[in-house]
This record gives C-alpha cells, sequence and structure tokens, in this order.
C-alpha cells in the first residue's frame, strides 16, 4: 500500500532521530475535492515529526468572474462548491444585499435560514456517517487496532437504552459502509433532509430560487408543512444518532489513554456566525458589528478559549491573505498595487491582502514542497494586540461555532441557549416515539481530533432546534398575511459589499468591488483555505499540517502495513471540501533512512 | 398466459461484474458524487448492493464514498491504466483544463508520478483510461461541455471530455462519450443512465439511445417549458414581474422554453424541487451554451421579448374568457337546495307530496 516517496517536502524543522519513515496519502478519500497529505513519521516515538497539505486543482473563479453582472455572482459562487454551494450562493446574496443596500423581507430571509439549517443538518449528517464514520467503522478497527475491537466487544454502550446498540462494537458493526444498518439508514436521513432544502431553495446544492432581496419559493402553507413533517423526524433522527456519537467518542478516549492528543491544537478558532435576524440585520456595513452579533449563530474569534471579539468589522479588518507556499505571484508586491478599498464605510484603513484588495495571479509551476506546493493560499487574522498573523482553524465548523455561541453566550430562542456559563442547551421537543429532550453542549478541555467530531453531532442537534424556531416565525408571517419573499432593487455603478457566513465546514465570507455596474473584483473565502493552507510566508503551517505535526501514533500497525488512521482521522474531522480548499500523502511505509539529521524529503519535486 | 423462456433474475447477465472507475479530478466541485448520493431512482445503495435483477456485481470506485485512501485507492486505476482492471465504466466529473497552454505544473491531477514525484494530471489519466473503457460518461456541465469553469475569461483554457477526445470518439466497445449534463446532474438522471448502461453491458438492454449532443434521449428530448407546471401562465400571457410570484418566470429571466431538461417533469429529488416549477429561474444549466450564453441570468432571455409579446394579445384575452368560465364552474347548480320542492328536472309520481308544483 506503500510506495517509495521519490519527491518528499525538504526538511524543515529539525527532526530527531529514529525510524523516520515517509508518508504519503493523495488523494485523501471520503473528503470533497482534492486534497494531499504528505508526512515523516517517527515510528519509534510513535510521531508525526512533519506534514505537508497540498491541494491538486485551480479553477479561477476570481479570474473568470471579472466584468460580469454582480448579480450573476451567486449562481457563479455557488458552483464552487458541490456540498455546501448553497453555503456560498447565500453569502453572495449577503454580500450583494450590502452593496445593493437592500434587506429581504421576514419571510424571505426565514426561507432562507430554513434552508440553510437544512444543509447543516444534511451535510453534517452524510460526512459524519458515511465519510467520518468509515474511520470509526468495524472493518476500519479490527484491521488498524484490533486491540480495540477486542475491548469495543466488551464494553456496553452506555445509551443503548436510547439509540438500541447494546455495546460500543455494536455501534461499529453498524457503520460498515453500506453494509451497516446505521450507514444505510443516515444515507437516507441525508436524501430528506435535501428534500427540506430543495422545499426552501429548489435544487440541492445549487440552488435555483435563491436571489439578492430574497427568494422566489412561493410561501403556500403546504411547503412549510413538508418541511415541517420531515424536521420532526430528523429530531426523533438526532435523539438516537448524538448519545451514540457521545458513547464512540467517549469509548476512544477510553480505550486508548492520551488519545485526546490526536489532533489537538492550540485553541485558535474562527467562526463569523449564522442565520441572520430579520428584525436586526438590514446589511448596513456600519452596523454590521450589532447585527453579526444577533445572528443565531453568533460570531467571534477564539484565542486558548478567550473570546477575542465577537464584532464582524473586527473580523472582517484584520483579515488578511498572504501567500508562502502556493502557486500564485505576489499582487502586494508589485509596484503600485491597486487598492480598490482603501477605507471601509466606518473609516477603518483596508490593507492592501485583504480580500478587498486581494488580485488572484496563478503561477503554475511545479511541486516543490521546500518552496511553492498547493493551489490554497493562506488565510490569516491578524492579532491586533500582538501584532500575530493566526492561522485560525474552523474546528470543522461546528466546533468553532459552539465555542463561540458559548462564550459570548447571546442566543436565547426557547429552543437553543446560551446561558453564558460555556455551555450550549439544545431542546428537541416532543417526537413520534421520543420525549421532549434537551442536550447540553460543553466547552471541552481540547480543541482535537474527538472533541471536532462531537460538535458536528451536537451541531445537527442545534441546527435542527433553530428549524423549529425558524419555521414558527415563517408561519406567523404566512398567517400575518405577509407572504412577500423578495425586494427588488438596483444595481448601483459603484459600491462594496461583504458577506459573512458560515459553510458547513465554517468560516465563509465573500467580499464583492462593484465599478461600472460590474464586477471589479470579487474574493470568495471558504473555511478549507484557512484549514488546509500551506506554510505562510512567515513560515507557519497550516492548521491541518499544525494539527498533524506533533499527533502521537496509536495505531497497532507498523510501517509495512500503516493505514495512517490516526491522522486520517484528524485530517476529516476538519471536515475538508477542497473544491474549497487540500491534499495528504503518504506512501506506503518504506523506510527512507535512519536519521539523526533532518534530510528527509531532500529532492522532492525538483 | 405463456411462462417466458427466461425471465431476468434467472439470466445470468454477459459479464458477472463491473468496475465504476469515477474520477472527480476535472474542474469540478464534486457536486454530481454528492448529487449521486441523493438519488433513489435507484439509489446508489441499489446498484452497489445488487438489489436490482440481472445487473453484474457493481464495484464502485469514487474518491468521495471509497474505503481506501491514497495508494490503496489509486491501485484501481494504475491497474485500470495497465489493462488489469477488465471491464470498467469510466465517469469523469468536472471539465478538462487545457494542461498545454503553460511551461509546467498543473491545474488538475489526480494521485503522484512514483517516477518523477509530480501530480498526474487528470488529462492525463484521460489519455490512459480511455482507451481501455467499455463506456465512459460525462457527469455533469462541466464534465459534458466545460460549464462554470469554462467561462470567458477563464485561465485555464477548460472544456468538455468529447472536446477533449473529440466528438466521434467510440469506446472500444463501439460506444459514444455518454452525456449527463446538468450543474449539478439530476440525481435520478444519472443513476438511471447508469442504470441503463449497466442494462446494456449485462445484455438486457440495446445501445443508448442519444442525441446529437450525446445525451440520453429519453431524459433530454423535451424543453423545461414543456414539461413545466407554469406553462399554463405562459399560454395565458400572464408573466410574473417579480421574484416570488406563483407565475410565469420568463420575463424575469427563465430560459425554460429552449432549454432541453427534464427537472420540471422530475422534480429534484423524487419529485421536490426543481427550478421554475418552484420559482427559480431557468439558468439554462444542461446546455453546451451554459453558462455565457445565458447571462446575465436575471435579465428576460431577448429571445423572450417578441414571444411573449405574440402571446400576450391572444393570451390576454383567453385569460378573460377563461375567468367568465371559472366563474361559472365554481358556482353549484341551482337545483342544490333545502326548500321543500325538487327542481332537478325529475318528475316524481309517487312522493305524494303537496309541495310540488
Amino acid at each position: 500500500m506503500a510506495t517509495e516517496l521519490k519527491t518528499a517536502p525538504a526538511a524543515k524543522t529539525s527532526a530527531p532521530g529514529g525510524n523516520i519513515v515517509e508518508m504519503s496519502w493523495d488523494p485523501v478519500t471520503r473528503i470533497v475535492g482534492s486534497l494531499g497529505i504528505y508526512t515523516k513519521i517517527d515510528f519509534d516515538a510513535k510521531k508525526v515529526v512533519e506534514c505537508y497539505s497540498t491541494s491538486s486543482i485551480f479553477r479561477g473563479y476570481s479570474i473568470f468572474m471579472l466584468n460580469k453582472d454582480p448579480r450573476d455572482s451567486h449562481f457563479i459562487t455557488s458552483r464552487i462548491c458541490g456540498i455546501c454551494g448553497d453555503n456560498h450562493a447565500t453569502c453572495s446574496c449577503y454580500a450583494q444585499q450590502m452593496a445593493y443596500g437592500i434587506k429581504p423581507p421576514a419571510l424571505g430571509e426565514m426561507i432562507v435560514n430554513l434552508g440553510e439549517a437544512a444543509e447543516y443538518m444534511f451535510d453534517h449528517n452524510i460526512f459524519q456517517d458515511n465519510l467520518v464514520g468509515v474511520d470509526f467503522c468495524e472493518t476500519m478497527v479490527k484491521e488498524t487496532n484490533p486491540g480495540v475491537w477486542e475491548k469495543a466487544q466488551k464494553t456496553e454502550a452506555p445509551h443503548a437504552k436510547e439509540h438500541g446498540y447494546r455495546t460500543i462494537a455494536d455501534i461499529m458493526h453498524a457503520l460498515n459502509p453500506f453494509e451497516g444498518e446505521f450507514y444505510r439508514e443516515t444515507l437516507q436521513v441525508s436524501r430528506y433532509t435535501r428534500e427540506m432544502f430543495c422545499l426552501m431553495e429548489g435544487r440541492h446544492v445549487h440552488p435555483s430560487t435563491l436571489y439578492p432581496g430574497g427568494v422566489g419559493t412561493v410561501p403556500s402553507i403546504q411547503v412549510f408543512t413538508d418541511y415541517l413533517v420531515r424536521l420532526t423526524r430528523y429530531a426523533e433522527f438526532m435523539k438516537r444518532c448524538l448519545p451514540l456519537h457521545d458513547d464512540l467518542f467517549d469509548f476512544f478516549y477510553e480505550a486508548l489513554p492520551g488519545y485526546e492528543e490526536v489532533g489537538n491544537r492550540r485553541v485558535l478558532l474562527g467562526c463569523w456566525g449564522s442565520f441572520q435576524d430579520p428584525d436586526e440585520c438590514d446589511y448596513d456595513y456600519k452596523r454590521m458589528g450589532d447585527w453579526g452579533r444577533a445572528m443565531y449563530v453568533t460570531p467571534g474569534v477564539i484565542v486558548d478559549g478567550k473570546l477575542v471579539t465577537n464584532d464582524l468589522v473586527d473580523i472582517n479588518v484584520n483579515m488578511r491573505i498572504l501567500l508562502g507556499s502556493s502557486y500564485y505571484e505576489d499582487w502586494a508586491e508589485q509596484s503600485n498595487p491597486e487598492y480598490f478599498v482603501k477605507q471601509d464605510p466606518l473609516g477603518n484603513p483596508i490593507d492592501i491582502r485583504h480580500p478587498w484588495n486581494q488580485k488572484t495571479i496563478p503561477k503554475p509551476q511545479k511541486r516543490n514542497f521546500a518552496e511553492n506546493y498547493s493551489w490554497v493560499m493562506s488565510p490569516r487574522w491578524l492579532d491586533k494586540r500582538t501584532g500575530d498573523h493566526l492561522a485560525l482553524d474552523t474546528g470543522g465548523g461546528p466546533l468553532a461555532r459552539l465555542w463561540a455561541t458559548a462564550l459570548s453566550g447571546l442566543v436565547d430562542i426557547g429552543y437553543v441557549k446560551a446561558p453564558g456559563d460555556g455551555s450550549v442547551k439544545i431542546r428537541l421537543p416532543k417526537t413520534a416515539t421520543k420525549p421532549d429532550t434537551e442536550f447540553t453542549w460543553r466547552i471541552p478541555k481540547w480543541a482535537n481530533t474527538i472533541e471536532r467530531d462531537r460538535a458536528r453531532t451536537y451541531f445537527q442537534a442545534y441546527a435542527c432546534a433553530c428549524a423549529y424556531y425558524f419555521i414558527e416565525k415563517a408561519m406567523a408571517e404566512v398567517h400575518a398575511g405577509r407572504t412577500a419573499t423578495f425586494t427588488p432593487f438596483k444595481v448601483p455603478d459603484e459600491a462594496i459589499g461583504c458577506g459573512f457566513h458560515e459553510a458547513v465546514r465554517g468560516v465563509l465570507s465573500h467580499h464583492l468591488v462593484i465599478r461600472k455596474g460590474k464586477i471589479a473584483n470579487y474574493h470568495p473565502y471558504p473555511p478549507t483555505p484557512w484549514n488546509a493552507n500551506p506554510r505562510d510566508m512567515y513560515g507557519t503551517p497550516g492548521p491541518y499540517e499544525d494539527a498533524v505535526q506533533g499527533c502521537p501514533i496509536f495505531e497497532e500497525n507498523g510501517p509495512d502495513n500503516f493505514k495512517g488512521i490516526d491522522i486520517m482521522r484528524t485530517v476529516r474531522s476538519f471536515d475538508p471540501c477542497l473544491p474549497c480548499g487540500v491534499h495528504m500523502f503518504t506512501g506506503n511505509g518504506k523506510v527512507v533512512k535512519q536519521m539523526h539529521t533532518p534530510t528527509a524529503f531532500a529532492g522532492l519535486a525538483h | 398466459m405463456k411462462a417466458p423462456k427466461m425471465i431476468i433474475a434467472d439470466r445470468p447477465p454477459d459479464i458477472t461484474e463491473i468496475h465504476v472507475v469515477w474520477m472527480t479530478t476535472g474542474l469540478s466541485c464534486d457536486g454530481d458524487s454528492v448529487s449521486v448520493t441523493a438519488a433513489s431512482l435507484p439509489s446508489i445503495e441499489d446498484v452497489v448492493m445488487g438489489a436490482i435483477p440481472g445487473l453484474p456485481k457493481v464495484h464502485l470506485h469514487n474518491p468521495v464514498l471509497a474505503y481506501e485512501v491514497g495508494d490503496d485507492f489509486m491501485k484501481w486505476w494504475f491497474d485500470a491504466a495497465a489493462g488489469k482492471l477488465e471491464p470498467f465504466v469510466l465517469v469523469l466529473e468536472g471539465s478538462l483544463p487545457n494542461e498545454k497552454i503553460k511551461s509546467e505544473g498543473y491545474w488538475a491531477a489526480m494521485g503522484t508520478d512514483p517516477d518523477t514525484g509530480q501530480p498526474i494530471t487528470t488529462s492525463e489519466w484521460i489519455d490512459r483510461l480511455a482507451p481501455k473503457a467499455t463506456a465512459v460518461i460525462a457527469a455533469g456541465t462541466c464534465a459534458t461541455y466545460g460549464g462554470i469553469h469554462a467561462m470567458q475569461g477563464n485561465p485555464t483554457g477548460a472544456m468538455g471530455l468529447a472536446d477533449y477526445l473529440g466528438w466521434d470518439w467510440k469506446s472500444k466497445a463501439g460506444l459514444p462519450i455518454v452525456n449527463v449534463p446538468g450543474c449539478p446532474v439530476q440525481p435520478d438522471n444519472m443513476m438511471e443512465t447508469l442504470l441503463y448502461l449497466l442494462y446494456q453491458v449485462a445484455g438486457l438492454a440495446p445501445i443508448i439511445p442519444l442525441d446529437d449532443q450525446l445525451r440520453p434521449t429519453w431524459l433530454f428530448g423535451k424543453t423545461v417549458h414543456e414539461g413545466c407546471d407554469r406553462g399554463g401562465y405562459y399560454e395565458q400571457g400572464d408573466f410574473a414581474k417579480e421574484y416570488g410570484s406563483p407565475k410565469c418566470l420568463v420575463k424575469i429571466g427563465c430560459w425554460g422554453p429552449v432549454v432541453n431538461c427534464n427537472v420540471t417533469k422530475r422534480g429534484w429529488m423524487d419529485g421536490i424541487g426543481g427550478c421554475p416549477n418552484v420559482g427559480g429561474i431557468c439558468i439554462g444549466c444542461t446546455m453546451p451554451g451554459f453558462p455565457d450564453k445565458f447571462m446575465p441570468f436575471m435579465d428576460a432571455p431577448p429571445g423572450s421579448a417578441l414571444s411573449s409579446k405574440v402571446v400576450q394579445l391572444w393570451g390576454g384575452a383567453l385569460r378573460g374568457l377563461r375567468a367568465i368560465t371559472n366563474t361559472t364552474v365554481n358556482k353549484e347548480p341551482k337545483w342544490r337546495h333545502p326548500r321543500p320542492e325538487l327542481t332537478t328536472g325529475y318528475n316524481p309520481k309517487h312522493y305524494a307530496h303537496s309541495g310540488r308544483r
């Protein structure tokens, strides 16, 4: 399974002596898009020494969108991603609404919220149980950790009464691809949740009924009934699904002491907020801090467990796009680089490396791990307190969303409450066979692989609970006769806009500049560039690289039949989506060199 | 009734096993693979688990769903290229960038060349695999005709599979490329086409019927408008002036009358959703001319101005007349009443009731 790597990353950190093997996984499967992970692993110390993340696709959205009609931008940017395209379309509409100076009617906004809630419910569900779940299934665990499988057979599942599986091994069995009962059930769940999406936005994954100004969806009683009935089925499903995942994830901590170090990373999380409150949000940039904080998922930048800001203006102004190891010319180093936006509408200066001023200049070249090795740029967030360009990650989306929401303590909508004590309470009302149930997510001790995965399940419940609230709000509008879903607008000659949203796997922003009624600049920043980026101009590795470097290896296989399961679980915990952003590569365990000095990967890809 | 010679369930397929080698590394968004997981008619598990009689055993190799990772996964690709994977259907998702327009590097790639350490481009994979494949399917508008990534002003020179291999290209089994456009592909359209090809290789169906654009005729033979439940508004010259209206969307950007697609008939998933039938303008996403010929999407198609004007003339009159008739048929006949008399026209002889006039 492993091949000798003739081309590998050049060592940049000093490796300890030992049995160091270059391993790569290219492509990483069971994710969306094209990602390769290249590592060096010390099999004596059972530790990853180095990791490089690379992406093998370039499409050029920011280039071919130039001079197009701005109203086309949500249709076009939806095509960035085949699993969360609607997140892009939504974010683009947010940016356009700011540029056009309009807001959708409340019902239109609620229909968008219901669509996005369905997207989270669907996407987290299929990713967790049909893609990530395979890393925890019987077949995989038997191959990588027979000892763990032994233990799983003897371990009773604490919540067996809720989910119906007696032992942890029974859960793992149910997760086997296609044959497993829970695997097949979740595939089916992923379908009716997508039907819910289609009820609100026409088509999954590229919506047909979404426009700047609102939606074309006809707000009939039927459309909401059809959504609500499916929602109750999902709530019933979550009352089994969530305890099942708690049991599975808790078991890994118990079966493999020290597993909390797998994928553990300094807490550097970003969340750009999700679900607009139509009573607060008017898309005026000057009030963005206020309506941002009114979102039903609170934005926030979290450093070492502390909330640095939840103000979208702060978040916006301090975004930086760095190059370093990607295949582009640096627009900021050109003579007289062009500024599209020198100041934001509040008078804050906007940096040349901000997305509003970015220029994408591709420069295809050979892959060279000592220099440039990816099509992904390196977005960073400037922490003004320290001057650090932070490599924030999204925790796969849910970890940052729950963490930011818990720290701010602002959300209180009956079905979801963040009391400000470091928890988020999620209430799912009575369903056909299950009682009214409250789940509590608490800020974990680590930002690691297991907690990223656990947060995903909790956020599925969060989205479900929010949808109950949104459907009540939407029905109230319909019952009151306020059935308009769209606000007409004119495209201005000159304008700027930005949209902040949470794609399923994390932070999403779109920055738009209109000149002479056409797109003069457009730069979307989805979650995967944040998570999957290569080393930046300061040498700071991207979050995947950082989370994998230093990762302990618990797999029982040696280099000869090494699967890299702990590394794969770590990369997948971020929910990679490379059309939005990486590539992991380890060959099969071939010993490259017994090393005392860091020379491995030399000669790779020159 | 005479029993057939052999029912399909008893008939061994002409080939017993087949591999589906599914590449997502064109310039794509993986939306077509994701779409396929939404299909239910048939579902991917129906096909993989052998729920449908007569089919060979199907081994699916798709990066979004694969159990294997890295080299274990790439093995299928190297085996297929070496002629060791027999027979297989090649599916391409995403458009093919033009790798010849630059001196080095890659636009789209999958796996690493063990000799050079450089990524193997998607075009190189097509060169290696297409000659060995029994059938080739282009899934989604990017793979079929170039799609969004082949938009004017694109930096990669992207094109569809038939542009790359040639429109007259035939597989070693004599099959043309099978195009299933859609951005993304409508889930059941893709799975049904795959099912048809599996029937065909099993010896249970004649050669797949395709039109000039290499689309299955039973899926793309009609226009969006011909299947649209808002067509009646068009007929009556009754057009939506803004989004959110339940009327015909032609004047606010819908291209349905001239676009080949069955979404208005089939819905998006199991009959739910779609485009103009649920309030979304048709932007022509299944068409070879997509996206440029349909932009700006939210303007009325230039060709619709004349036709909709003509329709408005007699459609308006028609609507007026129909409104009168509609009012009439919305009223019950006069003989349904509680008065002590029968006015239906029947003449009873034995009711012995004085109320009879």
